[in-house]
């Protein structure tokens, strides 16, 4: 104190107010930003309290460990060669690409991605492609000496070589239920990607041959099932947190080629190196083109246009957070509109799928809330991103990788704290981004409009994984350590019967109903649907490019 | 202060005024980021439209947490510097520099994306004009006329006047 007294002489009240006078501004700057945070926080916490969501990711799927699984994969295309560096496989050309491009931008972690995913302890070993060119990419990429991958000509030698425990298929729609149900039937897993099936009637057989066999693991390639937002937006639904949900509003947007499914044609393609009759099936006899074979989503005959492709992502992202089944009333219209290139699906689609009787809870008098309509708007000519929107009476929740919820104004549920002030409509009650904090890198329009919808990669710890990943995981969880895949036999009929009523309605131009009871969709006397599903001129002139 | 003409006590009131201002506006900024753990400066680094593969460099994985504690610790440096009255030098310079990293981050440049402002601006903006204020805030020190300098430079003083 006597050196403080020291310090301090000469100097006047004046001067130290003038010397110190600083001090309390901090002070009061400081702890006017903690009280500002505090506020922020308390608010926040109340709010998250009150909602109670909890954004857990699933049970992890169960150890890998054993003998390697024995893989086969029909259909080394597009989907194919994606769906093998899942599992652990990767071309040649594309690790070189990737390499490279990883070289040029430090951002572009696929490379380091892929050689950081977990080992899934399998063997590929067979493959099955009818475009020479392809398959023999795949053997140069797969067939090593830790790896013997053989090809084969058929799809039925390949399930019935001994040499597979489990199959992957990826070819086009028109094959899936043939080759799944060969496989289930010999007894073999079987990994199926989307649309399940092309028909109405290969939807019962494939059912009833996996009720048949129900040792053989049977799961369908919608992958979104492990994202891990719409784990999130399940538990906002259990919790009632939007009250009752009375329209859904899906779509997609696309405004590029390869999102209209116009592939690219191998230089190397011709009747030599394609055996187009294996291609073809039990689809019409048409000469050999190119054009059907590397584009086959653009005709009925082999694939299934927006209804098969991409209404069933919507569908069972929906059907996986509501578990809603099978809509009791489908119409749909559309129509050939921006690409007038000789295909005959629709390019604009719009479905409408009603559901009566089903209702995600209400806030409100009982008996006054039932039935819902979700709706899939389509459009292959604009990529204005419309999002996906449930709304409900109490609250909006927009649904894609990301999840955020809003309240709506005339909402029973939140209508007390909306007028105390503590809820803003125009402010989310919740915001749920897995990524936040990160930026990921998407390399096309394609590949964006599928990361938007979560149909890419979702968040484990904060850490990207590919859905995909964790979708054959699962799946290989389940022929290991038992279990049912989350998009089962169940599941895939529920989305192909839904698939094949939008195609339906928007072939015959009139409402589709399905009876639950007998489970049939109804046709009036005469109607083949199957015949109407597959041909490639039925429909309204409208339809006809 | 060696100035040759001594400012008025009005001149030197509002250049106290502005540096308390300045400083304040710091400070707030640091004590808001330091309580919000979740706070970061990568989005707006990342969405930088001018000097893009040097704040892309900043915001990378290795750099990003650096920079974070950085930037807070530099606002409440120089906030409490300026308030205080110490080191405003210093400060002034500090805060220069890290205001001109903002404006080089998204400059108001013809041609170049505004994204969301709250106002309209051509070449100058708010962070370009209080960085020009820390200017005048270097060349005019007023530290020993309001701040803990006074203390400093009245010892100083002490000898020769006793």
């Amino acid at each position: 104190m006597a050196e403080d007294k020291k310090l301090f002489k000469g100097f006047s009240r004046r001067d130290l107010l003038k010397s110190l006078g600083g001090i309390p501004i901090l002070g009061a700057v400081w702890f006017a930003g903690i009280d500002q945070n505090k506020k922020a926080k308390l608010e926040r916490d109340f709010l998250l309290e009150k909602l109670n969501i909890k954004a857990t990711p699933p049970p992890e799927s169960g150890p890998m460990s054993g003998d390697p699984l024995r893989i086969g994969l029909i259909g080394f295309g597009i989907r194919g060669e994606q769906l093998m560096r899942s599992l652990g496989f990767a071309t040649n050309e594309w690790l070189e690409d990737m390499a490279a491009s990883a070289a040029r931008n430090p951002n572009d972690k696929r490379l380091e991605d892929f050689r950081a995913q977990e080992n899934l302890n399998v063997k590929l070993t067979a493959i099955c492609d009818i475009f020479d060119v392809r398959a023999e990419d795949a053997l140069r990429s797969f067939n090593k000496e830790n790896n013997t991958c053989k090809r084969y000509a058929n799809y039925l030698d390949l399930i019935h070589s001994g040499e597979v425990d489990a199959i992957i298929i990826a070819t086009p729609d028109h094959w899936h239920a043939p080759m799944a149900i060969a496989a289930i039937e010999a007894g073999i897993h079987v990994y199926l990607e989307k649309p399940m099936t092309h028909t109405v009637q290969e939807t019962y057989e494939l059912r009833e041959a996996c009720r048949k066999n129900p040792k053989a693991v049977f799961a369908v390639g919608h992958q979104h099932r492990q994202t891990q937002s719409f784990l999130t937006a399940m538990d906002a639904l259990a919790k009632n947190t939007l009250g009752h949900v009375s329209l859904i509003m899906t779509t997609t947007n696309r405004n590029d080629d390869n999102g209209a499914w116009q592939y690219d044609i191998h230089p190397e393609a011709s009747p030599k190196t394609i055996d187009w009759n294996a291609f073809l099936g039990t689809a019409p006899k048409v000469p050999f083109n190119t054009e059907h074979f590397f584009r086959w989503r653009k005709w009925w005959a082999y694939g299934s246009g927006l209804s098969g492709d991409l209404l069933t992502h919507d569908y069972d992202r929906i059907n996986c957070i509501l578990n809603m089944g099978i809509p009791k009333y489908v119409t749909a219209s559309g129509g050939i509109y921006t690409h007038r290139d000789g295909r005959n699906v629709p390019d604009v689609m719009h479905v409408n799928m009603e559901f009566p009787d089903f209702t995600t809870g209400g806030t409100q008098r009982e008996d006054k809330e039932k039935g819902m309509t979700l709706v899939y708007s389509a459009t292959l000519g604009n990529q204005f991103e419309r999002g996906t929107v449930l709304m409900g009476h109490d609250a909006s929740m927009e649904l894609g990788n990301t999840l955020t919820i809003y309240a709506d104004p005339r909402s029973t549920k939140y209508k007390d704290l909306i007028e105390e002030g503590r809820i803003d409509p125009q402010v989310p009650i919740f915001q749920y981004d897995p990524s936040a904090g990160g930026v990921d890198a998407v390399t096309s329009a394609t590949a964006k409009y599928f990361a938007d919808k979560g149909l890419l990669w979702t968040y484990r710890d904060g850490k990207r994984v590919d859905s995909t990943f964790l979708h054959i995981r699962e799946w290989l969880s389940c022929i290991r350590n038992g279990g049912e895949p989350s998009c089962g036999i169940q599941e895939g009929f529920e989305e192909a019967i839904a698939a094949h009523m939008a195609g339906l309605s928007y072939k015959v131009g009139r409402k589709v109903e399905w009876d639950e009871e007998k489970e049939v969709i109804i046709a009036l006397p005469g109607e083949d649907l199957d015949a109407i599903l597959l041909d490639n001129d039925y429909g309204l002139p409208i339809q006809k490019a | 202060m060696n100035q040759k003409e001594k400012l008025s006590s009005l001149q030197t009131i509002a250049l106290v005024l502005l540096r308390l201002f300045v400083g304040w506006h710091f400070l707030y900024e640091g004590v808001i980021k330091l309580y919000s753990p979740s706070w970061t400066a990568k989005g707006y680094l990342l969405s930088a439209t001018y000097m893009k593969s040097f704040f892309s460099w900043l915001a990378s994985e290795s750099m990003i947490s650096i920079v974070d504690t950085l930037n807070i610790a530099a606002l409440l440096l120089i906030g409490a510097g300026l308030i205080l009255g110490f080191k405003t030098k210093l400060a002034s310079i500090l805060g220069i520099g890290l205001l001109l990293m903002y404006y080089l981050a998204h400059p108001p440049f013809p041609g170049y994306p505004q994204g969301l402002t709250e106002g309209s601006y051509w070449i100058v903006n708010k962070n370009l004009i209080e960085a020009a204020a820390l200017l005048v805030i270097f060349l005019f020190p007023t530290s020993t006329s309001f701040g803990l300098e006074r203390l400093f430079a009245k010892k100083e003083i002490k000898p020769s006047t006793t």
